[in-house]
């Protein structure tokens, strides 16, 4: 079934193609925003600015290290770089790059990882970033965002902009399901939404993972449980507040995202969990193993990154609160 | 500019204060890099002192300033030595290298003090940074230079020839590139370990005019920044065979000096070499 249909959500554009024109339009409003690319601008979508913005637009070829460098440049010039490519290229081939010339020496530039998670499907594990929240959790003072709909994507790449220092945005190749109305999306950068009421357990998802959560609690529901949701769109600085009202309130959580659990934003919350007022929890996402070639709904079963799995997961959990 | 003999005489002055300097705080930080800081104490006295680097001390993010970035980032202390000595900062914060609480870092870092214009000492990113300046002052229609200072070992890092081919795209002719050619990396000779050779091929065709010239002769330094800041829609690179360790025979004789500093002893004997050229 379709991600979102279960809690009466309709599907948007891909998320890419929100980002390309979400890009277009802040290049619009500002001047000062420059885009590099590493020849991906047709996958990544920042073509739309190649066209409308050639002056501010830099295909740097296929080389991070070297794409991440020049980004870094630019920033010093009073320019704001956002520096894109996939996810796993950036991250893996310029790891370095990032920590030294972005992270450590705090600049005022923008990375976009696009194709994150599995969902890009066909073309295999090679292209997937299932590992990149981890590699930008390595950087201490870089901001990490995962957007779950189309108007958040809006609005995240709108805040990351403004916001003055190192941000890492992650973006997808698949359409999400749409959880915020265009006029009213909350999006601040460290504080986590609420996107539904409950008491009997949370759900703290990032990306295409809060629509699945909101699937789940849909089915919950009909069960006569309450779940609350919680759109953990900004990976760091995390929402503590959010989090520990979460437990307190509900003594039940599960994490889900499409990233490796080892490392990922469910490891950051149980360690917050666990400081502040542990409570049962359970995980959904990758485990310990590298995807393959497929369709993304095939991966998204084979891998247990379902609403199905979420809603096993909310029902153990429960279950652990209550022995 | 032609320079004069009186003029010539002060550089040296300032060569041999700078060689000092790094002598003293490597010393004192009982770590650090004193060869690798030495062979390239002329071509950042031409740079800073010789009128070839526009910048303000006072108002160190001038927007058209001139850069220089360090990208062999192990020459710390040669960088800090110049900046203090330049007006960037009080020299007293020399003798806090690598100290807890210090701005004075083992290898530069970004945003602590001014005067430093990049995060270094991973070796190979310095000239990607560059070029970035570069397209930055295109953009903001600034007419400054960018140099970046390379190290020899560092030329093997691929970053290195992914910013040459795009410099050379990109038509970067305010990029100057000078390598601190001392034939030396931490574990011995270049042409041992790695070979680099031919250089000047390599550069060249990656579209990139080369010039060549004797790193410790500054002279030969100057005329040839005048002659790449001429170069026209392309970069240049000024290759500046220099030897490590200049200046003190006992560190140029032993590669194995490569991050280590002198001992007290050994630094009363460097000082006295120092002194008397």
């Amino acid at each position: 079934m379709q991600v979102g249909a279960k809690a009466g959500l309709s599907l948007g554009k891909p998320m890419r193609d929100v980002f390309g024109k979400a890009l277009l339009a802040v290049c619009k409003d500002n001047p000062k925003v420059v885009v590099l690319d590493g020849d991906l601008s047709n996958s990544t979508k920042t073509d739309h600015v190649r066209h409308k913005f050639p002056e501010r637009f830099f295909n740097i070829g296929i080389a991070e290290s070297n794409l991440v460098g020049v980004g870094a440049g630019l920033a010093a010039c009073d320019l704001i770089p956002w520096i894109t490519s996939f996810s796993s290229f950036l991250l893996c081939n310029a790891y370095d790059q990032i920590r030294l010339a972005v992270a450590l020496s705090n600049i005022n530039a923008k990375i976009l990882g696009s194709h994150g998670g599995i969902t890009l499907g066909k073309d295999g594990p090679t292209q997937m970033g299932i590992e990149d929240l981890a590699l930008m959790g390595g950087l201490p003072t870089m901001v990490i965002l995962v957007p779950s709909d189309a108007a958040s994507m809006r609005a995240a790449v709108r805040a990351a902009t403004d916001h003055v220092g190192p941000v890492f945005l992650r973006s997808s190749r698949v359409p999400m399901p749409q959880i915020y109305s265009e006029e009213a999306t909350p999006f601040e950068i460290g504080e986590a939404n609420l996107v539904r009421q409950g008491t009997d357990v949370t759900i703290i998802a990032c990306g295409l993972m809060v629509g699945m959560a909101l699937d789940a609690a849909a089915a919950l529901a009909e069960g006569g449980l309450q779940a609350r949701v919680v759109d953990m769109h900004t990976i760091r600085p995390m929402d503590i507040k959010t989090i520990k009202s979460a437990a307190q309130e509900t003594g039940a959580i599960v994490t889900a995202e499409e990233h490796l659990l080892q490392g990922g934003m469910g490891a950051n919350i149980a360690r917050l969990v666990a400081e502040h007022h542990p409570v049962p929890m359970r995980f959904v996402g990758l485990a310990d193993e590298f995807p393959e070639s497929a369709d993304p709904e095939d991966l998204l079963k084979k891998y247990h990154l379902t609403s199905n799995d979420i809603l096993k997961a909310a029902r153990e959990v429960i279950a652990a609160k209550n022995r | 500019m032609e320079v004069t003999q009186i003029q010539q005489e002060t550089l040296k002055e300032i060569a041999r204060d700078l060689r000092l300097d790094i002598l003293d705080m490597t010393t004192k930080a009982e770590s650090g890099h004193p060869s690798s800081s030495f062979s390239a104490v002329e071509i950042l006295t031409a740079l800073y002192f010789a009128g070839q680097l526009r910048y303000r001390p006072d108002d160190p993010w001038w927007p058209a300033r001139d850069r220089f970035i360090m990208s062999k980032g192990h020459a710390a202390p040669l960088l800090y030595a110049v900046l203090a000595r330049a007006g960037y900062f009080d020299r007293q914060l020399l003798w806090e290298l690598r100290k807890i609480d210090s701005p004075v870092q083992g290898h530069p870092i970004q945003g602590l003090l001014p005067g430093v214009e990049a995060t270094t000492g991973s070796l190979g990113q310095g000239l990607s940074i560059g070029l970035g300046h570069v397209l930055g002052g295109r953009l903001n229609h600034l007419d400054y230079h960018v140099y970046v200072l390379l190290g020899d070992g560092e030329c093997e890092a691929g970053q290195i020839w992914e910013a040459a081919m795009a410099a050379a795209h990109f038509k970067a002719d305010r990029l100057i590139a000078i390598l601190d050619y001392n034939k030396y990396q931490e574990t011995g000779p270049i042409s041992r370990e790695m070979a680099l050779e031919p250089l000047v091929s390599k550069w060249e065709s990656f579209g990139w005019q080369v010039f060549e010239v004797d790193g410790h002769d500054m002279r030969e330094i100057i005329q040839a920044l005048q002659a790449a800041r001429a170069a026209a829609n392309q970069p240049a690179i000024i290759i500046a065979h220099t030897i490590k360790g200049k200046g003190v025979s006992f560190i140029e004789a032993d590669f194995t000096f490569h991050g280590r500093a002198l001992n007290p002893e050994q630094a009363v004997k460097a000082r006295e070499e120092i002194l008397c050229k």
